[in-house]
């Protein structure tokens, strides 16, 4: 049964990889910049995905921690990606 | 015997949900490739991804939990996290891209943009 999960998660690390790829097209191709931001943020959850198959593919418990820093770093680096798109800067001051 | 019995029927259930997420994951990457619009493309992006690495996060603790016996909470968080922070960049990142100028993908040019329309009356 082992054999079994071990060959299944074999087979979904390389859809999830092909998945990277075809993402990976639309961020270089992406018409218009918030395109390249979608597709970054969709690699970073795929990434996520990759590291929960790592885990089970090497049994072992270390790598959820990588998880969760994925996913906070891919949400900060996507609201800040957003608001530079949207004005140019990240941090505004609403002073002058 | 009952235990084997469990045990096969979890390794049943952590093999439908990695099948199950890793089919999310390839459908939201090819909803990125073949949408024609950035706010159709969020669609497709938000919803199918978050699906499927719920899946995969629950394959993935249930593994665990049968064969080290660990209830691993950080698994569970991250799928807690994902279902938080998705919709809110999604959110940013239309508005942001509303706000540079990009019209909604119409077939035949003429698509209602009520959005543009509530800003103007504002």
């Amino acid at each position: 049964m082992n054999e079994l999960i071990n060959t299944i998660a074999i087979v979904c690390m390389i859809v999830v990889t092909i998945s990277i790829a075809l993402l990976l097209y639309r961020v270089i191709k992406g018409p218009t910049n918030p395109d390249r931001a979608v597709a970054l943020d969709a690699i970073g959850i795929n990434l996520m995905g990759m590291a929960g198959l790592s885990a089970i593919l090497l049994v072992t418990t270390r790598l959820n921690d990588v998880i969760l820093l994925i996913g906070i770093l891919l949400f900060v680096g996507t609201v800040g990606l957003a608001k530079y798109l949207e004005k140019g800067v990240i941090i505004d001051r609403d002073d002058d | 015997m009952t235990g084997t019995t469990t045990e096969f029927i979890m390794n049943i259930l952590v093999i439908v949900f990695l099948i199950a997420g890793t089919f999310f994951v390839i459908s939201a990457s090819i909803g990125v490739i073949r949408f024609p619009d950035i706010y159709t493309r969020l669609h497709a992006s938000t919803k199918a991804a978050t699906l499927g690495i719920s899946g995969i996060m629950i394959g993935a603790f249930i593994f665990l939990y049968v064969e080290h016996q660990i209830v691993s909470g950080k698994l569970i968080l991250g799928i807690i996290f994902i279902l938080l922070t998705a919709p809110v960049s999604a959110h940013m990142i239309g508005r942001a891209a509303h706000s540079i100028g990009i019209k909604p993908w119409s077939q035949d040019g003429n698509t209602k943009d009520e959005y543009a329309d509530a800003l103007k009356d504002k």
